[in-house]
């Protein structure tokens, strides 16, 4: 009976794994594709690698949303630690729930309407105090910043919320003002989920479409934006290759940070050597 | 008796027992502290004075306020009424970080991300010594809890005794003039916490540091304390040494936390100045107290009787007029060392009566049914009128 039942569960687990993996195969596969019909295959071919590291439109692009990435990223994290701080440790105050709703709410709003709303707050200041002058990297910094520090704020509240507060009390006690405790101990506490808000509002940033093409303006045109626009005039073999080069650094980023996490998992769980232990 | 013998005696007590002596000042103080979350009264109007050197405990259960009282002296609550002195100085005000105080933390809380020395190390850095001295600070501070050989270890890599230790070193090693120690050996397992009950103390002895402690566990405060403050519901039930605790409770709460006790019901109806008789319905004999009762006739009174202070006898006594319970023996524990017996008394109640079993015996001495008499000394007993 187990045989069968786990006969079953084989074949649902292929199927499972076909569903979301053969699609991605199939554009591994026809990136190497030697001719120009993106469904046909005529042999095997580095050429389109070759022509989008020419296309420098699209380097561009990539070079565009990696900076936009690692700029949004960080700055979201300068905002959002402090909300997660305030919602996880000021313990009841006045507008507490106003606060964390508001914080939140860029998670569930439509994209299309921070998008939007962001572009008219933009075009207000630049008539107003003539900042942001014109739209471009900056203005997709900022939008892309508003909606990753509700993220980071949410992950850094979750770590706070399962941290034991006699630890910061037990600095304190020992003479650590507010301030340092802050550097000298929280800080390296909650550093795994900072790490994982950084790498999350990255991931975000670098995978937006619908607010950067809001927000954006000439010469700060993203890698979303870019692939959009050219599929939208026929898909092209180079953005086979280009996907491919993407899974594969998604790819190469997730074993590092599960690396990182089974390391330390290991460390938590080491056993002690009994022989040394002497109670 | 000389004069001269009478007077060592006097100042040996004083020096030995400083809340016996009126001219002894104070080391901890609480005044008139009160403590309200929201509506709740955490601390209720405590005055308490905690002497030098002591190694106090303050004992209850959960939520009757001991840990509120401690978390005050730490500085983590602030009063919402009264004051608090420490070696004479108003601690109002006083973030933690400036306090006299330095607190072990029922959780340890040690810092995960340091090494045991880098955790002992934390306080002194904060104060700015020097590197070398807060080098060898640390190595004797490790040294008296036995953990040198773990210095460089992670407090994960540590057992529960082993984190313990580091938390106990990170905290004296400021050598705070009071130590605030929160259900010290609560985390850890029976055989281990006996042991290091001794222990503790023996640090305290060898450090002369003051210890304020907070248990749940009323054998933990007894083993250890110089002293013990019985709380309830935010208010302080009785202070004295363990010795005053057991053996003149004030009120039913004490007797019955502190140790075991059978509780009897009654009214005064004889007094005088070298005894006093209370009868009770729950008792088929009146029962006879070897001193005079603070109180009047028709008083209600409750007699409270330890059990191993009770003696069980399988022929009827010739006198039953007083204290003289007949019963059955309803349920028998067996421990070993001693043995504990629930007896059904004629009159409905149980009573609790424990026997050391300091003779071999050929076989058990009471068996479930036997008609037994209990009886006890007449100064056994406590006379609670609360």
């Amino acid at each position: 009976m187990s045989g069968k039942r786990s006969t079953f569960l084989l074949t649902m687990l292929v199927f499972g794994f076909a569903f979301l993996y053969v699609p991605i195969l199939l554009v591994i596969i026809y990136s190497f594709n030697e001719g120009k019909l993106v469904t046909v295959w005529s042999g095997f071919s580095f050429k389109w690698y070759v022509s989008l590291f020419s296309n420098d439109g699209m380097i561009d692009a990539a070079w565009n949303s990696l900076r936009i990435g690692v700029m949004s990223a960080t700055l979201a994290l300068a905002i959002g630690t402090p909300a997660g701080l305030v919602m996880s440790r000021f313990g009841r105050f006045k507008s507490r729930t106003l606060f964390s709703g508001m914080v939140a709410a860029p998670l569930v709003m439509p994209e299309v309407i921070t998008g939007l709303s962001l572009l008219l707050l933009f075009v207000t200041l630049e008539q107003l105090v003539g900042w942001p002058a014109g739209r471009g990297v900056t203005t997709i910094v900022i939008a892309h910043t508003t909606f990753c520090a509700a993220y980071v704020a949410v992950v850094v509240q979750s770590r706070l919320t399962g941290m034991d507060t006699s630890v910061e009390e037990a600095a304190m006690d020992l003479g650590a003002k507010p301030a340092k405790i802050f550097f000298v101990i929280t800080l390296p506490m909650i550093l795994p989920a900072l790490m994982a808000g950084w790498l999350l509002s990255f991931t975000l940033s670098l995978d937006d479409l619908v607010i950067a093409s809001f927000v954006a303006g000439p010469g700060s045109t993203t890698l979303p934006m870019k692939v959009f626009s050219s599929v939208r005039l026929g898909v092209s073999p180079e953005i086979n290759a280009l996907a491919t080069l993407i899974i594969l650094a998604v790819t190469i980023l997730i074993l590092i940070s599960s690396l990182l996490i089974l390391r330390s998992e290991k460390m938590r769980s080491r056993t002690i050597d009994p022989a040394t232990i002497d109670d | 008796m000389s004069q001269g013998a009478l007077q060592q005696a006097h100042e040996d007590v004083h020096k030995t027992q400083p809340w016996n002596n009126p001219d002894t000042v104070p080391f901890i103080r609480f005044e008139n502290v009160t403590k309200k979350f929201g509506d709740f009264y955490a601390v209720d109007d405590v005055s308490l004075d905690i002497y030098r050197h002591e190694l106090f405990a303050l004992l209850g259960g959960s939520g009757c306020g001991k840990t509120t009282l401690l978390r005050m002296l730490a500085g983590f609550e602030e009063p919402t009424s009264g004051k608090i002195f420490i070696d004479g100085v108003d601690m109002a005000g006083v973030p933690p970080y400036e306090r006299p105080t330095n607190m072990m933390f029922q959780s340890y809380a040690l810092f995960p991300h340091m090494s045991v020395e880098q955790n002992v190390a934390f306080g002194l850095h904060q104060d700015g010594l020097p590197k070398s001295e807060i080098r060898t600070l640390v190595s004797d501070m490790l040294a008296l809890v036995q953990m040198s050989k773990f210095a460089t270890r992670k407090p994960h890599q540590l057992s529960g005794g082993q984190r313990q230790r580091v938390a106990l070193a990170r905290s004296l090693v400021k050598n705070p003039k009071v130590l605030l120690l929160d259900e010290p050996l609560g985390a850890l397992d029976k055989k281990l916490r006996e042991q290091t009950q001794f222990e503790l103390v023996n640090i305290q002895e060898k450090v002369g540091t003051t210890f304020v402690m907070v248990t749940h566990d009323q054998e933990e405060a007894m083993t250890m304390a110089s002293r013990i403050s019985v709380m309830n519901d935010g208010v302080i039930k009785q202070t004295g040494t363990p010795f005053e605790l057991y053996e003149y409770p004030n009120s039913r709460f004490t007797a019955n936390f502190v140790g075991q006790v059978n509780l009897i019901e009654g009214v005064l109806v004889d007094d005088d100045e070298k005894y006093a008789i209370i009868r009770s319905d729950d008792a088929d004999c009146d029962i006879y107290i070897d001193h005079a009762v603070q109180g009047h006739q028709g008083m209600t009174f409750w007699i409270a009787i330890r059990p191993e202070r009770v003696r069980l006898i399988t022929e009827k006594p010739e006198d039953t007029k007083y204290n003289c319970l007949s019963g059955k023996v309803e349920e028998i524990g067996y421990l070993g060392g001693l043995s504990t017996y629930h007896v059904r008394l004629d009159s409905g109640i149980r009573i609790k009566v424990t026997e050391p079993n300091s003779t071999r015996q050929i076989e058990p001495r009471y068996t479930w049914d036997d008609r037994v008499w209990a009886t006890w000394e007449s100064g056994a007993a406590s006379v609670l009128s609360q």
